[in-house]
């Protein structure tokens, strides 16, 4: 689906593949152990803790870090860093359209996979965008969702943030059918990894003033975090404001 | 080309508008159009200053302007804190609703610093249950185009939006969540609340 609006922090989380199996575990771990929580968020008992140490490696490392990375390198570096990570994500997105008989999107990053390697060098420049054509962003917790798997109960993992145990089952996944990942070794992967941590510390940067309010601003920042995410994540998913309005929002309007 | 940018949405809204209005059944062709009109000012002024080279400071004021003349913003007050608001007096009322105003233009007006360079182009209106959706593209530097949406109402024989969903993010839901957070902080006291909220945003 598409990628940056105004809180993609929230939807694409993560510092890198680095954290990941350790981050993975320790979720699993601290699962087990859950405590009692509303109903609508089970897992709150275990989400608050973590989304606590989450704040702290933002405060400590994420965010003075992109603060750095935003006043030492010029903006068409950082896009250009940003560009080359999107187009390494692109096979992996390929897989998963794939998976969801998702023809058009398939097609759409094909073409830009192929434009965007060669004509882009690398893909440094996004010359797909220039010429129209979108890339169809995806993960495998989208392609669990096509396939009929439900969101299940809010997530928030430490180092990747927001997410649901369908998501975060797809994140998982996704490190393992990622045909680039699994590809690349030694200087490369390096490489890939650096890009990878540019794009989000350029992400952190450039949304600065809506993450900062989130997290430093809210009276209850893990409640705003996950609502944010929950919001977001299923209009990428269903993509339809209207239903969002008529339905499950109804009481909202109740006073209107 | 900053002119351009801020010329060309208009002119694509009257020619939409315009087929709109034609496609538009006759029972709901006059709100939908007024919808419409209303967010085409909106944006409007919204691509006027994201483009007009002021200050952050400028802009800021400029935006928290734009909001309460075109949000219902009482509404969105008394919505946002519930069933608290039905019981206090009408002056701790009218003192919540200035603070809500106040914090809420704040902490909106910055968030559109991000839309700077950018501009947003109106799609569509159309009716969504007792409301009306106008729905539009926001094109931002550097960034793929997302999805904005108003939801509009007619509050007292006038046209105004009482929701924003920014990629289906929800203001009302969202801010909903916060104030009331913010209440159970203060334990439940409104005036501590409407306090709070006058440096809060």
């Amino acid at each position: 689906m598409r990628q940056p609006d105004i809180s993609p922090a929230f939807k694409r989380p993560g510092i890198g593949a680095f954290a990941l199996r350790a981050s993975a575990f320790a979720a699993v771990v601290l699962l087990a152990g859950c405590a009692a929580a509303p109903a609508d968020d089970p897992l709150a008992g275990v989400n608050r803790p973590v989304h606590a140490f989450n704040k702290g490696l933002d405060t400590v490392a994420l965010r003075p870090a992109s603060q750095v990375y935003g006043a030492v390198a010029p903006t068409p570096v950082r896009q250009g860093v940003s560009n080359f990570a999107d187009n390494l994500s692109t096979p992996g997105d390929m897989v998963n359209n794939g998976l969801q008989g998702d023809l058009d999107g398939f097609a759409r990053n094909t073409f830009r996979l192929l434009m965007n390697s060669t004509v882009g060098v690398l893909g440094i420049w996004d010359v797909a965008s220039a010429m129209g054509v979108e890339p169809e962003e995806t993960d495998f917790g989208e392609t669990l969702h096509v396939w009929g798997v439900g969101e299940g109960a809010y997530v928030e993992l430490p180092v990747f943030g927001p997410s649901t145990t369908r998501d975060a089952f797809g994140t998982v996944v996704d490190f393992v059918i990622d045909p680039v990942g699994t590809t690349l070794d030694g200087r490369e992967a390096d490489y890939a990894l650096g890009a990878r941590v540019g794009s989000v510390l350029d992400t952190r940067e450039r949304f600065s003033t809506t993450i900062d309010s989130v997290l430093y601003d809210s009276a209850d920042s893990y409640s705003q975090s996950r609502l944010i995410y929950l919001q977001n994540r299923r209009f990428e998913l269903g993509g339809d404001d209207a239903q969002q309005t008529i339905d499950t929002e109804s009481d909202l309007y109740a006073d209107f | 080309m900053p002119i351009f940018d801020a010329l060309s949405p208009t002119r694509r809204a009257v020619l939409a508008g315009a087929a709109a209005s034609v496609l538009a059944g006759p029972a709901l062709a006059l709100t939908d159009r007024e919808a419409r009109a209303l967010i085409d000012g909106l944006v409007g002024e919204i691509n006027t200053v994201i483009n007009s080279g002021k200050s952050e400071a400028g802009m800021i004021r400029d935006f928290e302007n734009i909001f309460n003349r075109y949000g219902d913003v009482p509404a969105i007050a008394r919505t946002v804190l519930g069933q608290p608001f039905n019981a206090i007096s009408s002056a701790e009322q009218a003192a919540y609703t200035t603070a809500f105003r106040g914090y809420i233009s704040r902490k909106y007006g910055k968030r559109f610093r991000e839309f700077i360079g950018g501009r947003i182009e109106v799609n569509d209106a159309r009716a969504a249950g007792r409301f009306f959706e106008v729905r539009t593209t926001a094109f931002l530097r550097g960034e793929q185009p997302f999805d904005l949406t108003f939801v509009v109402m007619d509050s007292g024989g006038q046209d105004r939006f009482i929701n924003m969903l920014i990629e289906g993010v929800n203001l009302l839901a969202t801010e909903r969540n916060e104030v009331r957070a913010r209440l159970d902080r203060v334990g439940g006291s409104v005036p501590a609340l409407t306090q709070a909220l006058q440096s809060a945003g």
